[in-house]
């Protein structure tokens, strides 16, 4: 298949079946990327930062980049309309029967499991990727001697704390642990 | 909710006004030209779209009122796609037809589209700048922090009940430990969800 359908038809699928946008997108994505070797999942974590520090949704910045990665200016554009045309076409056709359907029993029933599958699939996707954050190189006894894994946890329960309980702005958690970031790798604290 | 009025007046009114061809071609202009303004102040998208979406479209232009707005969360919620998407083709849909839809979508797209194509030319080689390195190490950390953000706020969205419990937990268990296909869980998903209204409402109860 080539690449350019190949982008197309992937993006595609994401259009159609991640519900909730933004982040409920993730799991789905870290799935298609790395299968493909789009992306690995530490430059998709790279990633999720620069697209919460850009403007426009999650979803159209990641389709836009890794179709530009895999396909130039064409894979950019293809990628992205995949992933637009779905929703595009859905909210055409539903948009006028919308009344009558919303509160069907059984779209109801159907939206319960989807709005709880993505809380179990997000959750999955944490666990993925806090073992490539604190534990990039395995899990091993190196890992627990190297003070990058204290330093990464520090961050983490900070940015944390100050998201759930200050309601701090996403962009501000990002430039504050870039900050850190930079001064501990300057003051040779962290080895990266 | 029957007692519920939809308010739909406004909208309807002003899709008569744009009768004329100079009309329509100057409403398609605002939708994409409004549409691309949203797309440009919205940083992490989704949700925080919904605050800038009331101050330009129902504040600014009267186009939609406050129930309408609830509407459009509503439907970008049982639609697939990016909320921005969704709710940008169905505003546009409502003020324009299908053109309008494809006009406001468009234009919220776009501007994400131009910024990330051009960040996309020069990202890897900037990774590789030490300054970097170094702020991402920081950075990742903070994006765990985010991702479980996500988790909570998820989480306090879906309706709490004993069906909701087990198709969250069976769906972490199966990514995260039997790495299933997540087209696969969430398919399975929405059918559990579907037979679980079914059963209970030919049990008569509510779920």
């Amino acid at each position: 298949m080539s690449a350019y359908l190949l982008l197309f038809l992937e993006f595609f699928k994401m259009g159609a079946l991640t519900f909730g946008g933004g982040y409920a997108m993730i799991p789905f994505i870290t799935e298609t990327v790395t299968r493909h070797g789009w992306m690995t999942t530490a430059e998709l974590i790279d990633f999720i930062a620069v697209s919460e520090s850009t403007p426009g949704a999650f979803a159209v910045n990641i389709s836009t980049y890794i179709g530009s990665e895999v396909g130039g200016l064409p894979g950019a554009l293809l990628a992205t309309f995949g992933l637009v045309l779905p929703p595009f076409l859905i909210i055409i056709l539903i948009a006028k029967v919308y009344e009558r359907i919303k509160k069907n029993f059984l779209v109801q029933g159907a939206m319960l499991g989807l709005k709880a599958t993505v809380v179990g699939l997000i959750a999955a996707t944490v666990l993925s990727v806090g073992k490539e954050i604190f534990f990039s190189q395995g899990i091993n006894a190196a890992a627990f001697q190297s003070a990058n894994l204290y330093i990464s946890l520090g961050i983490f329960t900070a940015a944390l704390f100050l998201l759930l309980y200050k309601k701090m702005n996403p962009i501000l958690i990002i430039a504050g642990s870039a900050v850190v970031g930079i001064v501990l790798g300057y003051t040779g604290v962290i080895k990266v | 909710m029957p007692g519920k009025t939809m308010v739909r007046i406004p909208t309807v009114r002003l899709r008569k006004e744009y009768k004329t061809m100079k009309h329509k071609l100057k409403l398609y202009l605002q939708l994409f030209l409004t549409f691309m303004k949203i797309g440009v102040v919205t940083f992490g998208g989704g949700y925080a779209m919904i605050p800038i979406i009331e101050n330009e479209i129902a504040e600014k232009k009267g186009w939609i009122t406050g129930d309408d707005l609830m509407e459009v969360v509503a439907i970008s919620e049982t639609t697939p796609g990016p909320i921005a998407i969704c709710a940008a083709a169905f505003i546009g849909f409502r003020m324009g037809g299908v053109f309008g839809a494809f006009c406001a979508t468009v234009g919220v797209v776009l501007p994400s589209f131009v910024i990330i194509y051009l960040i996309s030319l020069f990202l890897r080689a900037f990774e590789q700048l030490q300054v970097i390195k170094y702020a991402f190490f920081g950075i990742r950390a903070g994006v765990l922090a985010l991702l479980i953000k996500a988790v909570v706020s998820m989480f306090k969205k879906c309706p709490k009940n004993i069906v909701a419990y087990c198709i969250m937990a069976a769906s972490f268990a199966a990514v995260a430990f039997f790495s299933a296909n997540v087209i696969i869980v969430i398919i399975s998903a929405a059918v559990i969800g579907l037979a679980s209204a079914l059963i209970a409402g030919k049990a008569g109860k509510k779920l």
